[in-house]
């Protein structure tokens, strides 16, 4: 069931829920969001292109192979607790670059595990819905 | 020299997602695998014997304080399971490497077997509950995955009760986990084992510590609740039967010495070690009649760890300092033999092209060699002397005998005899007998000259590895038994422990 006016929105609803991902990201350090909901939004914006547009068309605009994008996840996750041991400290503390730049503040390795977690959760789901989709023959 | 707690947990979760990253290249995941191992395995002997020399090395992960934190320790009894875990993870990956399919391992069989191991690490180092929940977890997904990885029928019925009933321990692990956090505010263990006792209403904490007691059982497979695992053992590639029979229900038996050694020992929870007595005894029993039964070597094989795990919980049930020291004893004993049976299995698998002990025979006869490989493994865990399982399983009955508790040291004795009873149907039937199939029908197995040298080496040196450690540990049995000793006085004596992970609070 094709329908037109779906998948002319999915076009620009993609972009947007894929902004709103990444402003989920950024805002889970203090207040409710964070790598796991902003991994689910995305997915979730994928998953409406696919609904929309057939699995082709979404593992086309989607670029990577889901399962390598998990793996990148977890190795930018693997990669924020190597500063905690270079350094000395106990395992995973988390360690701080004040950048000055009055907009960004302080990034530090919490920000780079929320990526790897927001990487893995998004690969993973559209691992699953992906395949899902040829099993069904949804495509 | 703390920091070096995390890498056994690190080290095989890098090797892994390395292997992720470039999903398809074969050669360079066996590479990694070996590497890994080596190291896993280098990094928990120096911990063992660092732990050895100046005592339990702790770590607050993130930097944050003893009960906010996650907590890691490391004493000896962790040490010295972990060490065991990488022995086991290094052959494993050598075995598998001449037994495995390649499409499995294009099925990302490497990746799994690490996480597996990650999974298995984490559950021995932590000192924590919440944590311990985690690695079930790590190590039992991985498992599920490792289990299927052909996508046979079989393989998926085994699977299906495998899942049902982990999933179902998993469940009632957490409602443990909650309770208990409810009632004591904490979940470190160090903080668990002093707060505890100053609690106002403990009424509650001999339901959680049955709740603890069953979800462990689930995983250690213990009498009645050890269902899945002759069910799901026989069904995946024999390098996977290997390493899970040799390692998982040893986390669960590592789990009820953990916790009933540290953290339920008030008046409330006595009656656990009751219950564990009569639990060891049935488990011992009824895994050997079990056993005697099958005609499938795997299956055989099987039931065999369960009743292998009765011994274990007896000595838990005891918790007298030679009883937990004998356990140890028992543990790596018989992680070692009953690993290295499940590899000559997979061999006398490729040489008969069967599975089923009636279709097997003349092994002896075509393969001398092989066949006194065989004995080594089968008639330690018989407890023949001078072999490992002998001062085991002496250790564990003496310690029964001092505790004047007859009639599962007799079960014991009797259980002792059924085993070798078993192995001696292994021997009679697999290497005896003579060759029942036709002259012409031979062909359904491989003869030895058919395997690639890399098959053969491969295939032969962990059971020769294994092999060897099983006569030296039986050999030069005091450094093994003294290490035992100390894992036991630390068990037993929690301040040890509470003091290196909460430092000098009170």
């Amino acid at each position: 069931m094709h329908s037109v006016i779906l998948a002319t929105a999915s076009r620009y609803l993609l972009a947007l829920i894929l902004m709103f991902s990444v402003f989920m990201l950024l805002r889970g350090h203090n207040e409710p969001g964070g790598g796991f909901v902003g991994g689910l939004v995305a997915a979730a914006a994928y998953a409406l292109y696919f609904l929309a547009n057939g699995l082709d068309a979404a593992r086309l605009i989607f670029r990577f192979e889901p399962l390598r994008t998990s793996a990148l996840g977890l190795f930018l996750a693997l990669l924020s607790t190597l500063p905690s041991l270079v350094t000395g400290q106990p395992f995973m503390t988390a360690i701080w670059v004040d950048t000055g730049i009055a907009p960004i503040g302080k990034v530090g390795t919490p920000l780079l595990f929320d990526l790897g977690i927001y990487l893995l959760v998004l690969g993973i789901t559209l691992t699953i819905i992906f395949s899902l989709a040829e099993e069904d023959g949804l495509s | 020299m703390n920091r070096i707690i995390i890498l056994p947990v690190l080290l095989p979760f890098a090797t892994a997602v390395l292997m992720l990253l470039f999903p398809r290249r074969i050669a360079t995941h066996r590479l990694l695998s070996l590497l890994s191992g080596v190291l896993l395995l280098a990094v928990s002997s120096l911990m063992l014997w660092s732990v050895l020399d100046g005592g339990i090395l702790s770590l607050q992960a993130g930097g944050w304080a003893a009960p906010f934190g996650i907590t890691m320790v490391a004493d000896t009894l962790s040490c010295t399971m972990l060490t065991m875990a990488s022995l086991i993870g290094l052959t494993t990956t050598i075995y598998s490497i001449g037994s495995i399919n390649p499409k499995e391992e294009h099925n990302l069989y490497h990746p799994l077997i690490q996480l597996l191991l990650m999974g298995i690490s984490g559950a021995f180092l932590t000192g924590d509950v919440f944590n311990l929940y985690v690695w079930f977890e790590v190590m039992l997904i991985s498992s599920f995955v490792l289990l299927v990885l052909e996508g046979r029928p079989e393989q998926l019925e085994g699977a299906i009760k495998y899942v049902m009933l982990n999933l179902l321990s998993s469940a009632i692990f957490l409602a443990a986990v909650g309770l208990l956090y409810g009632m004591a505010g904490t979940l470190n263990m160090a903080d668990l084992a002093v707060r505890l006792p100053l609690l106002h209403h403990p009424e509650l904490l001999s339901v959680v510590a049955m709740l603890f007691l069953i979800t462990f059982g689930i995983k250690a497979a213990v009498f009645p609740l050890f269902f899945w695992l002759p069910a799901s053992y026989h069904t995946p590639p024999i390098a996977v039967s290997a390493i899970l029979a040799g390692l998982l229900t040893k986390v669960g038996v590592y789990a009820i010495m953990r916790f009933f050694t540290t953290i339920f020992i008030l008046p409330e929870t006595d009656f656990i070690y009751q219950i564990l007595l009569w639990v060891s005894a049935l488990t011992m029993a009824t895994g050997v009649l079990g056993a005697v039964a099958q005609y499938d070597i795997r299956k055989l094989l099987s039931f065999h760890i369960i009743s292998q795990i009765g011994y274990m919980i007896f000595a838990v049930a005891i918790h007298s300092p030679l009883a937990i020291a004998g356990g140890l004893v028992f543990i790596v004993h018989n992680i070692i033999a009953k690993t290295n049976l499940f590899y000559l299995s997979g061999i006398m698998r490729q040489l008969t092209g069967s599975w089923d002990l009636r279709q097997m025979g003349g092994l002896y006869a075509r393969y001398p060699l092989l066949s006194l490989l065989f004995l080594l493994p089968a008639l330690a865990l018989a407890g023949i002397p001078p072999l490992s399982g002998f001062w085991a399983k002496l250790t564990v009955i003496l310690a029964g005998i001092e505790a004047e508790q007859w009639p599962v040291v007799a079960v014991a004795l009797f259980v002792s005899l059924l085993t070798l009873f078993s192995m001696i149907k292994i021997w009679n039937e697999a290497f005896w007998k003579d060759d029942p199939r036709e002259e012409a029908h031979r062909d359904s197995g491989r003869h030895l000259h058919e395997l690639s040298s890399r098959e053969k080496i491969a295939m032969a040196a962990p059971v020769v590895l294994l092999g060897l450690l099983t006569v030296l540990s039986g050999l030069w049995f005091e450094p093994l038994f003294v290490i035992a000793n100390r894992a036991a006085l630390e068990l037993l004596d929690p301040s040890l422990y509470i003091k290196a992970v909460r430092g000098g609070m009170p």
